[in-house]
């Protein structure tokens, strides 16, 4: 089919961002991609453990539903399982895509792709390319979208920041608006389609071990437009990380993977330094705890297990850190296995971690909550896409390590067939002219304008500084309803004092001063939205973890719940859970998973693993979803939690029935 | 990879600790702008990096002498040395200012801070580096692979090749090899940059099949034969890339390629 004039926006150029500008791309479609940094520095570089995908090549009898088994059970039955099964069949044909594209992958030595160990699973299912993987994916999608960018398929806007949808009368999304962050020139830029792709919100949490673009600006901005927002309680809190004064620097799950223990001295505040603590004074209180998973239980417990550690008093040097040891391993395995890590621990701390156990202490990492999206990664605004660390879709309650990676690449597989197909069906002449684009620029300027003119006593980053700090300490590991509430109220008090900062730059040529005013703003409303969202949720599930209610409640809160902004703050609502394929059950990491996989096995044998696999079309068909079926099927009632904090809103019309009334067209040309 | 020599120091602070550190700041307000020096001062904590010193500078821009000033404009992000974005020339050296620990600097004299010089400088600490990803462009540094479609695994390899890519394939684009490099600069040089890029794509197995159009944008004007075999760029790289080795590499398959090329004619 000729290429009818289809012009796609993906704001974010991580590998979820790529995927999608690549797919797209490639079927001949023009792209036009935004990202506050040049693409190939942004976030994805910082994952560094592997990929996950049941390639099964170790002779354990892996497959792609116990990959799916091993996600959902890991998520805590949060998420919705369609899309999880679809990710894990499609798992194995990622990687093998990543290997052609020339990813260096470690190898075994009969020169196949090596796997290793991750947490939450007790197979050998992820792929890595030293300890840099994530860095080295999306280099390999960087190179891939440059040479479409060579052939003016992809145009990139690199540098421009992401303010807000432009939507017509209908409510659907008709571009957006960008600001160029060295002139700070705004423009609005038409779009087919919009795909989401600016991954999480860490900074929300001042420190994490996101980078600085973590601001979850964009993604706040479409949440204040209608986009809604779905599990935003669910913060992983990595277990690993190094404490430092700009921010929290990750040490992989796979020093865990390839054998690391963690471990604190059995005497509390004992004065010696490791070496000389024999291994009888040494708790290794995962490996007591949890003897099938040991130092690869999931994030989730590995995270609370330290922070009780050392709440209890047993933290390495009565501080708040314990020992992560590797010096049991040989130094020439570490080295190839895990060099890169190894030397961003020694760059940043000084000591050899080949020889002193590295000190680690948990620290804000992912969001699994997003924006909401359907099984196509859809979100309620029509022409409105999402995928990434920025959509909710696939970790539920928890995110099992490895699986950040290729749910991007998945996400971004599945959302760029489903922009072009919306593209080609909706009436693309038909929106209001050129007064959209004009009334939605002229409201930006007018933002800007006004944070220009503010002349106040408070300081952006003293309010930065404050909303992270009444974050971290009362919105991560353990979470108390008095606390989340005094934290509810900080935030209306931020909020009001926003209303009073001055932008203390004179110079407005390149300044961050107005881009990071703009991100604090949005900032500030996720803020409330995760808060509030953990206020609400009566239980403990995953990463979310009320000592008051430490039981999860499959009754009242195996749901998902969803924010949708207005003036007076979140209104909450909540959505059944499709729990189709696999009955939710109790987790437990203490024994192996010998029942449920036999479970599971049986189930593998029915079910039709096949069909989801597809990957991606046959050379020379159209991109087209490899299910249409999914949104004719997806449509769950809401319904609302007892005890829920905020009141009712009124159903959404079905998206389909709106794209209608947008003049879209419904048959394809 | 790292400077240290006294690994204990870091976690404890230095033995005689400085009241405060001083940091020299090359400012410019706009492209094409004159430039000038601004001095800041904050108080000694061990294990500082200069991104906490520029952060706490950023919320109180006030020079050394109580004058207030604009905040200092500096690019970061990943702040664990893998973007490549925080890069500037510190204590007369190009480096990651995220991996730049105060206590390695010496603290006890001003430390220095200005923007790359290869580049064209935007504003303060910031410089636009697009041509490196032009580079990229123009030795089609990508594998071209039939389509993103199911095709099945990728060709087998030995775990000593991926190693020599994967050294290869670490370049975070950060420009300190060019910023060292004597040939670099009015574009009369293309830089081990991008013949790194080169080697790392010629040296796959089905990246080789594009392997003469990767040589030939390698071969004009501003090729690889302008290398003076000054041997900084390997000195100056964070991530180690065995720069030198990809360009002796390359010359060979250039020679090569160029002899070839006429035979064929």
């Amino acid at each position: 089919m000729a290429n009818n004039g289809i012009r796609i926006a993906i704001v974010g150029g991580g590998l979820a961002g790529l995927a999608a500008a690549m797919k797209i791309a490639e079927a001949g479609h023009s792209v036009d991609l935004f990202s506050v940094v040049p693409v190939k520095r942004s976030h994805s570089v910082c994952a560094q453990g592997g990929i996950n995908g049941a390639v099964n090549t170790k002779g354990e009898g892996d497959s792609p539903w116990k990959h799916f088994d091993d996600t959902v059970y890991g998520g805590d039955f949060l998420a919705n399982q369609p899309p999880v099964q679809k990710m894990c069949e499609m798992a194995p044909s990622i990687i093998y895509l990543f290997d052609r594209m020339g990813v260096p992958f470690s190898r075994t030595p009969e020169g196949l792709l090596d796997f290793r160990r991750f947490g939450g699973t007790l197979h050998h299912r992820t792929a890595f390319a030293g300890a840099s993987t994530g860095q080295q994916l999306l280099y390999a999608l960087d190179e891939q979208v440059r040479r479409h960018e060579a052939t003016g398929k992809v145009k990139k806007y690199e540098h421009w920041e992401m303010l807000s949808l432009i939507q017509d009368g209908h409510g659907v999304c008709r571009g957006l608006v960008a600001m160029e962050r060295a002139t700070l020139e705004l423009k609005a830029f038409p779009a087919d389609a919009v795909i989401i792709a600016t991954g999480g919100p860490g900074l929300i949490f001042g420190k994490s071990t996101n980078s600085m673009v973590c601001t979850g600006s964009a993604v706040s901005a479409c949440y204040q437009q209608g986009a809604r927002y779905a599990n935003g309680e669910f913060i992983q809190v990595h277990p690993t990380s190094i404490p430092g004064e700009d921010k929290l620097r990750l040490m992989s799950e796979s020093a865990r993977g390839e054998g690391g223990r963690v471990w604190v001295p059995k005497t509390q505040g004992d004065k010696r330094q490791p070496s000389s603590i024999p291994e009888s004074e040494r708790w290794y209180f995962l490996e007591e705890k949890y003897p099938a998973y040991g130092n690869l239980v999931p994030r989730d417990i590995a995270t609370r297990e330290i922070f009780q550690v050392c709440l209890d008093g047993y933290g390495v040097f009565g501080e708040n850190q314990v020992y992560l040891d590797l010096t049991h391993i040989p130094a020439e395995t570490l080295d190839r296995k895990l060099g890169a890590i190894l030397e961003i621990y020694e760059m940043f701390v000084g000591d050899d971690p080949r020889h002193v156990p590295m000190r680690i202490f948990p620290g804000v990492h992912y969001s699994m909550g997003g924006l909401w999206v359907d099984f196509e990664q859809r979100t309620n605004i029509p022409g409105l896409l999402a995928a990434g660390e920025c959509d909710y879709s696939i970790h539920g309650a928890n995110r099992l390590g490895a699986n950040s990676l290729v749910s991007c690449v998945y996400g971004g597989f599945i959302a760029a067939p489903a922009a072009v197909e919306f593209a080609r069906n909706v009436e693309r002449n038909g929106a209001d002219g050129s007064k959209i684009y004009d009334d939605e620029l002229k409201r930006q300027q007018e933002i800007n304008a006004g944070l220009l003119k503010q002349t106040g006593a408070e300081n952006q980053y003293v309010i930065h500084d404050e909303m992270g700090k009444w974050m971290t300490d009362n919105v991560t590991v353990l979470r108390y309803n008095d606390k989340l509430k005094a934290t509810d109220e900080k935030l209306l008090e931020l909020i009001d004092r926003y209303r009073h900062i001055s932008l203390n730059d004179s110079n407005m040529w390149a300044t961050h001063a107005l881009p990071h005013a703009r991100q604090l703003h949005n900032m500030l409303q996720l803020a409330r939205v995760i808060t509030l969202g953990a206020l609400n949720r009566n239980e403990s599930r995953g990463a979310h973890y009320k000592p008051d209610f430490p039981n999860r409640d499959d009754e009242h809160f195996l749901k998902t719940t969803i924010a949708e902004f207005s003036g007076e703050g979140p209104v909450f609502s909540w959505e059944a859970v499709d729990i189709g394929l696999l009955e939710p059950r109790k987790r437990d990491y203490t024994k192996g998973k010998q029942k449920a996989q036999a479970a599971a096995g049986g189930q593998a044998e029915q079910s039709p693993t096949k069909e989801g696999a597809a990957q991606v079309p046959t050379p020379g068909s159209e991109l087209k979803p490899a299910d249409t079926s999914g949104p004719a099927t997806w449509g769950q009632k809401k319904e609302a939690v007892d005890g829920a904090v905020s009141g009712e809103v009124t159903p959404r019309p079905e998206r389909g029935d709106s794209i209608d009334e947008a003049g879209g067209k419904t048959e394809k040309q | 990879m790292s400077a240290n020599t006294n690994a204990e120091e870091h976690h404890q602070g230095l033995r005689n600790p400085p009241r405060e550190v001083v940091l020299r700041i090359r400012r410019r307000d706009r492209q094409d702008g004159p430039a000038r020096w601004e001095e800041f001062a904050l108080p000694y904590r061990p294990n500082l990096n200069i991104i906490s010193c520029l952060m706490e500078i950023r919320k109180n821009p006030v020079t050394r002498d109580g004058q207030r000033t604009t905040p200092p404009v500096w690019e970061m992000n990943c702040l664990e040395q893998v973007c490549g974005i925080c890069t500037m020339v510190i204590n007369g050296r190009a480096r990651q200012s995220c991996s730049a620990l105060v206590d390695n600097l010496d603290p006890h004299s001003p430390i220095t801070l200005e923007p790359m010089s290869k580049f064209p400088n935007v504003r303060d600490l910031v410089v636009d580096r697009s041509e490196m990803f032009d580079h990229l462009k123009r030795v089609k540094a990508w594998i071209e692979i039939d389509g993103s479609y199911d095709l099945g695994p990728g060709p087998r390899m030995s775990q000593e090749d991926v190693a020599e890519r994967y050294a290869y394939s670490r370049c975070m684009t950060c420009g300190c090899c060019l910023e060292a490099c004597p040939q670099y600069g009015d574009g009369n040089y293309i830089g081990p940059q991008a013949i790194a890029q080169v080697r790392l794509m010629n040296m796959h197995p089905s990246g080789k099949m594009s392997r003469d159009d990767r040589l030939s944008a390698i071969t004009g004007d501003d090729g690889i034969t302008n290398c003076g075999n000054a041997q900084n760029c390997v000195r100056a790289c964070p991530m180690s890339l065995p720069l030198t080795k990809a360009i002796y590499e390359e010359n060979r398959e250039t020679v090569l390629h160029g002899l070839f090329g006429w035979l064929r004619k």
